[in-house]
């Protein structure tokens, strides 16, 4: 309430221009002014309240309780109140116009029923803003303000007669002396008027004639301006419209400087380089790419392999001053040797490089860079059909060195565009690729893949394959990449079809896995997903049997062969690779949940195996389960079943059905077997054989897992557990005697190996970590950014302050404004009573005074008549 | 269509003798004609018998034409001199047993529909019985339950022949009610009693696993004062005086019950696979319905000594009775240090195991030589483990650390001498003697070299001092190689898809490639 007041005081103060504060005010009465005089003179700081007038503002107040306060204080005990009986007042729900509506038809029905039953006559009077309808009729010609802008301000003469001259107008008896009215009979008012009236409207009617007039000549004058315009606009357009048949042909000389002027200056061809360069680029290349992957196995971040230390001089004035660039390597030893760094991939690009450099040369020399700018189809099916003449040496070797130019020349990181130059191979193939058509779309399903491919010999498909990819190059055409890359996964699921189909068909896939090879470098996303897809596929399937049975058999021989390709596709020994891993754990399943149960899930395990090492034969990673595997692969072939030093891992079993299935036992079978490579159709099927057939594949697979393990060891040789890991193998390896000769050495071998395995167990340390630092007690210091204000907090928090502070404030207020209304109606009720009291003492005052004066009388009276 | 005459014709047939048989006592001799049907070996026909069957004796027990008191034998019925009543309702006593005699039989019918129909019948029965009891109550107002018959039900489910568990499992809805739950106990535990007392050279398999059926599908209510379900509908108002005679005991007594029930049946000697499954819902529903839990301390211990995963499954038990019942075990840790071998890793109860294992030595009291046997010990094996298992059995191993300070030395011993050999005995079986403490895991420092990236990360975790918030291993738990197969397909790498920059050339690889060496394609 008190708030409400004082709200209220606000606005009322207002009022009274500039009363508040003294210095608004010309010239305060200087009684009134109080004045808070400041003891001290600070600089910058502003005083608000220096001067007041509390007189003033207390008897505006006051004036103002008396206004409100007293007011409901006198009313305090009045119940009546007023009420408006207008009709819908209170009633919110009819609009303000319906609202008027109805109170006018109201107050015409009670009109109408009070006084104008009698009276026919008379209608109600319409009005217009107040001013009768029927006034306004009356001089219904009105003079149209705007139409006569001209002679504004000019009131025609009779106009100025008629309404102002003479008030009454001109009186019947005064019209003879009237100017103009010589010799006519004198008109009567009423045809003065017509006339005037004819007179006005003919002068409107002329004045609009006017105006269209001059309308109309405007729109003339407008359209012949266009006309004209038109012909000043397009004077030369018209001319040449006009004689534009015979152009000027270019002359063959002008055209001859645009060309010139537009066509590429011939560039400096780089020099031929020789062989030695060509070699020394591509070794140059490798090493990057190698470098590339080291980094990538290790895990690392890429600025923290670039963030080597560099070498620093014991002289160096650490002012940034560089001689000449660093070459120096940093001096660090290892293991009491200097640590010279070699280049890293001299030894593991050797190899290939001299491969490379033989197919290279050819490639260059035949191909030419001269080709390689003309990207489109016909040109390459033009050179294809001429190099089919090229004479070619011999058929297989000159089609794999082919695919393998093809490959460098295609390869994107390598910077070159697709050759063209394309050699196909030799004069008698071309009979059997003449049926082939040379362009392909490309297929828009698997389906049409396979109708594409089915039927045709090995090189044919390949070549089909790879006139679809250069048919539909993607700088050919925009859709060719999408389609290309769908290409990928038909290729894939037809490369599944064939690993499935019984006998599976490996050497058409192992010609198509170069194609494969190709469009993955080209589209990387896309063959990511597309391998990732059938490697989901095939865990789906394994996890499906898992659920169901607890275990899952071993899959066909197309998951194997797609984890094969996802292994030569992608780099193997990267920390993490998003294809890779997943084909990683992919591996592990299928040595961890698939019991062998048959020789052919033996050679399958063996194969996942060698995919396996072939994965981690650069990173050097461990892998537990393939110990274990390999473990329970030597526990089938070891005869006597005393578990001595070893315990075997889930899939495989102690005991059981098929804990004999590798044992040999025929001597006959031993002496005659040879040690060759399983062949990868066991896999698919292995058909039933005789049993000196099967023994000698015991026996091949017990040698490939030898040889698997001899890796293993030489691989996890300098791991800090070696021994414990390889424990079981070693006690499996003691404890196989029986085999042939060959394997038996290599055992021996393994075993010695096994043993020259250093034996250091250092203890292990952390790294040391940084020490955390002591509590300190010095104080904390604030910078003062602005004074009189909170500081060392934050936007909101200042905002809440702030509002706290109103708030107290304004509560303040408001009590102080309570307390002051209650005094007054304290000091009004006070009044009152005093008021009151002394009415009532002046009237027993009265009262006193009457029955005095009464009792003197009546003494007096009493005293006369007892004198009498 | 034939048959579908047929069971009209004998559907119309039965009514009829139904009708007559219960219309007048004349027609008794009708009752042989639906009976002759009951032997029938025609399904439909079976059916409409047991139908008929079910509403003849059903009206006859309602309106108390059954002989009651104890039956004489058949001849002395027809020899014995009595009234022509008397002899009539004890004449329909026998033919009323011989019904449930076929109908105990049907109970072993190939057909599910006759089955479960004769089960329905059999129990509408024993709810009239008990209400109109066949024996002449000892005192007013006493209950009788059909026992007898209810033997003949409880015998027929629990078949040694053929696995009943469709059956019972619409028995349940029986035991539902806390009358038939409580005779079910003390039935069963007889019949598996008489069963096992018959057969001698061994109980086959399906007959444990019917009974072991039949007893999970027992559940106690948990809390008093809610026993107020009764098949029966008694109408006696003696609830005085509790006993066998009784509608049904206090839960105390159900308790009572369904630990003798439990006890004498696990005193048997169990196949592997019933045990196991006993064992699985141990600690759920028996071990907290049990009036003395640790009477079950006999059969844990026996079955935490056979081993494997058995040993594993009564770890639950076992600690529930540790926890709750301050039971005292010997050896605990030894025994549990003896559990842990290669199989661990590859056992379908692996996270409950280690989710006990976490629990056991979750205690900061437990000496260091103990928490560093079973830390060395983990990481030896997690030399073997998939890694599914080895994401959590590596921060398994970091928690010990980390509640163990004095253990810390195995993955940091500053200024120690360098060792030929680890000085840990894989081989020796007490903890105490294992030397663990005087290693330290090398087991870690090799898996961080393994192939699978966040398991070498998660074993890099000792390289750095530990820090001091335990990893919560309770979501690692469940972790599957496919789960995690699934994760690593979804995430995205950074930037491009890396590529291998050797050329392909063929299936097989290069030829210093594993595959190239031992495999050919032809």
């Amino acid at each position: 309430m008190g708030k409400a007041r004082s709200a209220a005081r606000g606005k009322a103060s207002a009022a009274p221009a500039g009363a508040w504060g003294g210095r608004a005010r010309p010239n305060p009465n200087p009684f009134e002014v109080k004045v808070n005089r400041q003891k001290f003179q600070v600089l910058g700081r502003k005083t608000r309240h220096d001067v007041g007038l509390p007189g003033v503002s207390r008897a505006r107040a006051l004036q103002k309780r008396t206004q409100t306060l007293l007011k409901e204080y006198k009313e305090r005990d009045k119940s009546s109140v007023f009420r408006d009986k207008r009709f819908g007042e209170y009633n919110s729900s009819i609009t303000p116009e319906e609202k008027m509506m109805k109170r006018f038809a109201l107050e015409q029905q009670r009109q109408h029923e009070k006084k104008s039953i009698y009276n026919l006559n008379e209608d109600e009077e319409l009005t217009h803003y107040g001013q009768s309808l029927a006034d306004i009729e009356k001089h219904n010609d009105i003079v149209d303000s705007d139409s006569d802008a001209e002679d504004r301000g000019t009131l025609s003469a009779e106009l100025t007669a008629t309404h102002f001259g003479g008030g009454g107008g001109p009186l019947p008896g005064k019209a003879a002396q009237q100017p103009g009215g010589g010799e006519e009979p004198p008109k009567s008012r009423r045809e003065l008027i017509e006339e005037l009236i004819a007179r006005s409207k003919q002068e409107k009617r002329e004045r609009q004639a006017q105006r269209e007039d001059a309308l109309e000549l405007t729109e003339k004058l407008d359209q012949d301006w266009k006309e004209i315009q038109a012909l000043l606009a397009r004077k030369t357009p018209k001319s040449e419209s006009g004689g534009g048949k015979e152009k000027p042909k270019p002359d063959a000389y002008d055209m001859m400087v645009r060309e010139l002027g537009f066509e590429m200056k011939a560039q400096p061809s780089s020099r031929m380089r020789t062989e030695e360069e060509l070699a020394r680029e591509e070794q140059e290349r490798l090493r990057h790419l190698e470098a590339e992957r080291l980094r990538r196995m290790l895990g690392r971040e890429e600025d923290a392999h670039s963030k080597r230390p560099k070498h620093l001089s014991a002289d160096d004035l650490n002012d940034g001053f560089v001689l000449d660039t660093d070459d120096r390597r940093l001096l660090s030893y290892k293991d009491g040797k200097m640590n010279v760094e070699e280049e890293p991939s001299e030894d593991t690009s050797g190899g290939e490089s001299g491969e490379d450099e033989e197919e290279e040369g050819e490639g260059w020399s035949k191909g030419g860079p001269e080709d390689s700018d003309s990207p489109d189809g016909h040109s390459d099916l033009e050179s294809d059909a001429e190099s089919e003449d090229a004479c070619r040496p011999e058929g297989a070797a000159g089609l794999e060195s082919d695919a393998d130019s093809t490959n460098t020349h295609e390869r994107p990181q390598g910077g070159r565009r697709p050759s063209p130059g394309e050699r196909l191979p030799t004069d008698d193939w071309a009979a059997a690729r003449a049926q082939l058509p040379y362009t392909f779309t490309v297929p828009e399903s698997c389906e049409e893949l396979k109708s594409l491919l089915s039927g045709k010999s090995t090189e044919d498909q390949l070549l089909v394959v790879e006139r679809i990819q250069k048919c539909n190059h993607p700088s050919l055409a925009v859709g060719n990449k999408a389609k290309l890359e769908k290409l990928f996964g038909f290729l894939l699921e037809y490369i599944g079809d064939l690993a499935a189909s019984d006998p599976p068909d490996l050497g058409v896939i192992d010609r198509l896995v170069m194609p494969l090879y190709n469009l993955c470098q080209m589209f990387p996303e896309s063959a990511s997903d597309a391998v990732k897809f059938v490697l989901r596929d095939a865990m789906h399937e394994m996890e499906g049997t898992i659920e169901t049975t607890g275990r899952a058999a071993f899959p066909g021989l197309d998951v194997l062969i797609y984890l094969k390709i996802a292994g030569m596709l992608f780099p193997t020994s990267d920390f993490w690779h998003p294809v890779v891993t997943p084909a990683l754990l992919c591996l592990s399943q299928l040595l961890t949940k698939c019991p062998v149960q048959s020789l052919q899930d033996a050679v399958k395990g063996l194969f996942v195996c060698c995919v396996f090492l072939d994965y981690v034969a650069l990173s050097q990673r461990v892998i537990p389960e393939l110990i274990n595997f390999l473990a329970g692969i030597l526990h089938m072939a070891t005869p006597n079943k005393q578990s001595q030093g070893y315990t075997l891992v889930h899939p495989f079993r102690a005991l059981g059905k098929n804990s004999e299935l590798l044992l040999v036992s025929d001597e006959e079978d031993m002496a005659t077997w040879q040690r060759r490579s399983l062949p990868l159709q066991w896999a698919g099927g292995l058909e039933a054989q005789t049993e000196t057939e099967a023994n000698h594949a015991r026996l091949s697979c017990l040698a490939v897992c030898l040889a698997l393990v001899r890796r293993c060891v030489l691989a996890y040789g300098p791991l800090p557990s070696f021994h414990d890991i390889t424990r079981p193998l070693r006690a499996l390896l003691m404890a196989t005697r029986c085999c042939p000769p060959a394997l038996q050495e290599l055992s021996r071998s393994i075993l010695t190996e096994m043993e020259n395995q250093p034996r250091h167990y250092r203890p292990l340390v952390c790294e040391k970590s940084k020490p955390v630092p002591l509590k300190l007690f010095t104080p904390r210091l604030v910078k003062v950014l602005e004074f009189g204000r909170k500081q060392g907090s934050t936007k909101e928090e200042q905002e809440r302050r702030r509002l706290i502070h109103k708030h107290k404030r304004e509560f303040k207020g408001a009590v102080r404004e309570i307390r002051k209304d209650s005094q007054f109606l304290a000091r009004t009720r006070l009044s009152e009573i005093r008021e009151r009291d002394a009415e009532r003492k002046r009237k027993v005052k009265q009262l006193f005074n009457s029955l005095a004066t009464q009792e003197g009388e009546w003494k007096a009276l009493k005293r006369r008549k007892f004198k009498k | 269509m034939e048959g579908d005459a047929g069971s009209g014709d004998a559907r119309r047939a039965l009514g009829h003798l139904v009708e007559a048989v219960l219309g007048s006592r004349g027609e008794a001799n009708a009752v042989f004609d639906i009976l002759a049907f009951l032997q029938s070996e025609d399904q439909e026909e079976i059916q409409e018998a047991v139908h008929a069957c079910s509403r003849l004796f059903g009206a006859l027990l309602a309106r108390g034409e059954l002989f009651v008191g104890q039956l004489p034998s058949e001849e002395m019925v027809l020899t014995g001199s009595r009234g022509a009543n008397r002899k009539y309702k004890m004449w329909m006593r026998h033919r009323y047993h011989s019904c449930c005699n076929r109908l105990g039989e049907l109970l072993a019918h190939s057909s599910f529909q006759v089955k479960e129909l004769a089960l329905s019948t059999l129990m509408k029965f024993v709810q009239l019985e008990g209400e109109h009891p066949l024996e002449k109550p000892k005192w007013e107002g006493n209950y009788l339950f059909p026992h007898q018959l209810f033997m003949l039900v409880v015998g027929g489910l629990l078949s040694p022949e053929e696995d009943r568990s469709l059956l019972l499992s619409q028995f349940r809805e029986y035991l539902e009610h806390d009358d038939i739950r409580y005779h079910t106990m003390q039935a069963a535990s007889d019949t598996v009693a008489r069963a096992v007392g018959m057969q001698h050279p061994g109980v086959p398999l399906t007959f444990w696993n019917n009974a072991f059926m039949l007893l999970s599908s027992v559940s106690l209510p948990h809390q008093e004062g809610t026993l107020s379900s009764f098949y029966v509908k008694h109408t006696g108002e003696c609830w005085g005086t509790w006993g066998t005679s009784t509608p049904a005991a206090p839960l105390q007594e159900h308790r009572k019950a369904f630990q003798q029930m439990w006890l004498r049946f696990l005193k048997h000697q169990l196949p592997l696979r019933v045990c196991k499954k006993v064992l699985v819902i141990m600690h759920d529903s028996i071990l907290p319905h049990l009036a003395q839990p640790s009477l079950m301390i006999d059969f844990l211990t026996r079955a935490y000594d056979i081993g494997g995963a058995i040993s594993l499954l009564a770890l639950n038990g076992l600690f529930i009775l540790i926890h709750k019942h301050n039971l005292e075990y010997p050896d605990f840790y030894r025994k549990l240090y003896g559990l842990l071998d290669p199989s661990v890793f590859h056992v379908k109860y692996r996270a409950r195991f280690f989710h006990l294992a976490d629990l056991f030595l979750s205690s900061s009291h437990l000496p260091a030589y103990l928490v560093a046997a079973f830390a060395k010990r983990l990481a030896r094996l997690a030399l073997t483990a998939p890694p599914e298992a080895l994401l959590m059995v590596l921060p398994f191993i970091c928690n010990l650390l980390r509640r163990h300070p004095a253990c810390r030395v195995l993955m940091h011993r500053p200024r120690g001498p360098e060792l030929d050999a680890d000085p840990y005995d894989p081989a020796e079986e007490d903890p105490a003697q294992s030397r663990a403490l005087e290693s330290s895991l090398w087991e870690l420092q090799a898996l961080q070299q393994h192939y699978y990236p966040e398991v070498s990360k998660a074993a890099s975790a000792i390289n750095q001092a530990l820090s001091v918030p335990e990893v919560s291993i309770a979501p690692l738990l469940e972790v599957t190689a496919f789960e995690i197969f699934e994760r690593d397909l979804k995430k995205k790498g950074p930037g491009s898809v890396p590529l291998e920059f050797i050329p392909a050339r063929g299936l097989l690889g290069r030829r210093e490639d594993l595959c190239a060496q031992h495999f050919t394609l032809s």
